[in-house]
């Protein structure tokens, strides 16, 4: 069982709804962006996304690109994100991590090598954009066979003859991309995901969380009252770009987590 | 080489759209079912007899193929060696091959329904050429170009406009051509339904390499019975030579001849101001090393951590960090050889094209010609060197004129004093 598994299982029994919260590691630099990480479970981050830099991050919006340039241009790798990880996990041993990005940095370091370095990192799963179920044994698999979980995507273009290979190897939660598009432009509907939602959730046995046009403690609210969990990334990162103290990001980032967890 | 069926190198790639370790389809699941409604809608048309009878219709009457081959006589005499033949693809409608390969797609894309297309270019040839085909078969075009591309390349954005493209400056990332195709799949992500991404070289995920391949391979065919009917039953070339950004018109041209042991294959990438100086070129198989990135595996111009760098040339048409998955296949099996040719030597062929045969070429196909420039004289008459030129050098003027040192504002055309 992994943390994410155990969170889940946790959050059941509490009758709690997921807040997951998304930010680049080494955004705005590296000091910075340790300490908003280890705050989050503190304002009541369930599980934390943590961004991988990428020059060409093709699913992201604007926020998130910038996000990204922000921490390139401060000297942040690959290694310094696993850095970042193994530093957070010193002061917390339960949040579940989950590392978010685009495959070539991890391909450029070597499979094997990352896997082994991410688990002693302290992450506990992958979501890798462009990595679809077709191309399962680049990392999908040796990922779980290395005891992490791989997230997948599914999206509104996932129809019902295309999920069960969706759902075939995915691990830990499900995460619906409630729009077509890229991150930070649209808003989400909770009346247009419920129905996926529920497909995605008869489909197997996980629990599905809900991110992409998330911005507000209302709609983390409605959109988590309709699924397993939120996520919520651009309208934090945007915050963080604006060079808000810390304490007002993670003040933003608590009441979102409210919202959520009164669903 | 290709005894049989099972040990040719024409018959990639295999059905998860990979050429040995590269290609592939690195997409996010959103585009995902995209990609295979158009692997599978290729699949059809391919076996079709009436879209190919509407390809070669369009390649004749609207594009002007078959283009000519031509023997470059002056050129061969000057360069005292084997003799040169020059594909002349810069003289088909819009100056380029760029538009073999967006009729193929545009057609498909009107067999599926799409009525929105989308494109990204670099030195303006691939947007020209989709604005031009949507134009013609009354189309919503949008073409993404990088900020700093659509400053230099003036005419091609005007050209696009006049043709009815939405021209859009793109200034994610770096703003070049790798930052515009980044865009171009951000565009596609959203607009799921009613857009077709016609993509302008042999890169990005299955099917693309193989469908922008098959489309160009036009370029070879011709070659074959051309170069028949003019040497006679049977003459293959010695060597076939092409320029290199993303490969496509390489690509075109190469595979008619994979399976023919006796045919050398030279791809020709853009080597800026020299390989060894970092990060000062675009050859990305000669100077960068297997990654992932818009949809494939392939050889990248990338840093220690993993991350894309920006390439650099004097021909944007080759500004690209990567190249063709196919083509880095071909290297690594060794059938094709890559080698790179610097701004300076491509300039010298420019001249050279100019002075001796009355062609301007674009500077892409110039990173060729500096390639037959240097092999040609040591190679003997009977050696038959078949170059793809494979743009016309409008749209360069400007740039040459400036990095030979000519006032253009200037009516007596004197040099800058």
């Amino acid at each position: 069982m992994t943390r994410i598994d155990a969170k889940f299982a946790q959050l059941k029994a509490d009758g709690k709804k997921a807040f997951v919260a998304y930010v680049m590691a080494g955004d705005p630099d590296y000091g910075t962006s340790l300490e908003i990480v280890k705050g989050l479970p503190g304002a009541g981050v369930d599980i934390i996304e943590l961004g991988l830099p990428f020059t060409d991050p093709m699913a992201d919006g604007p926020t998130i690109q910038l996000a990204g340039q922000r921490a390139l241009d401060g000297g942040m790798t690959l290694q310094k994100t696993l850095d970042l990880a193994t530093a957070f996990r010193k002061t917390d041993d339960e949040t579940p991590i989950v590392l978010m990005g685009y495959y070539n940095p991890i391909y450029n370091r070597g499979v094997d090598k990352f896997l082994v370095d991410a688990k002693a990192a302290g992450i506990d799963g992958l979501i890798v954009v462009d990595l679809p179920p077709e191309e399962d044994e680049e990392l999908c698999i040796p990922a779980q066979a290395a005891g992490l979980n791989f997230i997948r995507l599914a999206t509104p273009t996932t129809d019902d003859k295309r999920l069960p290979k969706v759902m075939q190897n995915t691990s830990g939660f499900v995460y619906y991309v409630s729009i077509t598009g890229i991150t930070g432009a649209a808003e989400a509907e909770a009346e247009d995901v419920a129905p996926d939602v529920v497909r995605i959730q008869a489909a197997g046995n996980l629990p599905v969380v809900v991110g992409f046009g998330i911005n507000t403690p209302a709609k983390a609210e409605a959109i988590a009252g309709v699924a397993d969990g939120a996520v919520v990334g651009s309208a934090i990162v945007s915050r963080i770009g604006k060079g808000e103290p810390v304490a007002e990001v993670l003040g933003f980032v608590k009441s979102l987590a409210d919202g959520a967890h009164r669903a | 080489m290709a005894d049989d069926l099972f040990n040719s190198f024409m018959n990639g790639p295999d059905e998860k759209g990979r050429f040995g370790k590269f290609g592939g389809r690195f997409v996010s699941e959103t585009l995902m079912p995209l990609i295979l409604e158009l692997e599978a809608e290729y699949d059809r048309a391919k076996d079709d007899p009436s879209f190919w009878a509407e390809m070669d219709d369009l390649w004749k009457h609207y594009v002007g193929r078959p283009s000519p081959l031509y023997f470059a006589e002056r050129l061969t005499e000057h360069l005292g060696g084997a003799k040169i033949y020059l594909k002349r693809d810069e003289l088909n409608h819009t100056g380029a091959h760029k538009i073999n390969n967006v009729l193929g797609q545009i057609i498909l894309a009107r067999r599926m329904g799409k009525t929105r297309i989308i494109a990204e270019t670099g030195a303006g040839q691939h947007g020209v050429a989709t604005a031009t085909v949507c134009a013609k078969f009354g189309l919503k075009c949008v073409v993404y170009m990088g900020k700093h591309d659509v400053e230099r390349q003036a005419p091609n954005v005007f050209r696009m406009r006049l043709l009815g493209a939405e021209v859009i400056p793109v200034t994610s990332g770096r703003g070049t051509l790798k930052d515009a195709m980044n865009d171009a799949l951000r565009d596609w992500v959203t607009n799921v339904r009613d857009t077709f991404y016609c993509i302008g070289t042999v890169a990005g995920p299955h099917p693309y390499p193989a469908m922008v391949r098959d489309f160009q391979s036009i370029i070879g065919k011709e070659v074959r019975w051309q170069l028949a009917e003019q040497e006679g039953e049977g003459r293959l070339p010695d060597t076939v030579i092409a320029a290199i950004g993303g490969g496509s018109n390489a690509m075109g041209l190469f595979f008619p001849f994979l399976d023919d042991p006796s045919v050398r294959i030279i791809g020709v990438e853009a080597g800026g101001k020299g390989v060894d100086e970092k990060m000062q070129h675009c050859a990305s198989l000669t100077g960068g090393r297997p990654g992932v990135l818009h949809g494939n595996r392939t050889y990248l111009l990338q840093d220690d951590d993993g991350q894309i760098l920006e390439g650099f040339s004097i021909s944007a048409g080759l500004d690209y960090p990567g190249i063709g998955p196919e083509h880095s296949w071909l290297h690594e099996t060794g059938r094709a050889e890559y080698v790179s040719i610097t701004d300076k030597e491509a300039l010298e062929a420019f001249q050279l094209s100019c002075s001796t045969e009355g062609i301007i070429p674009a500077l892409e196909p110039c990173h060729a010609l500096a390639h037959v420039m240097k092999i040609a004289p040591d190679l003997p008459s009977d050696h038959i060197i078949v170059m793809n030129m494979c743009g016309r050098g409008d749209k360069d003027v400007q740039t040459v004129a400036k990095h030979l040192g000519f006032d253009m504002s200037d009516t007596e055309g004197r040099e800058v004093g």
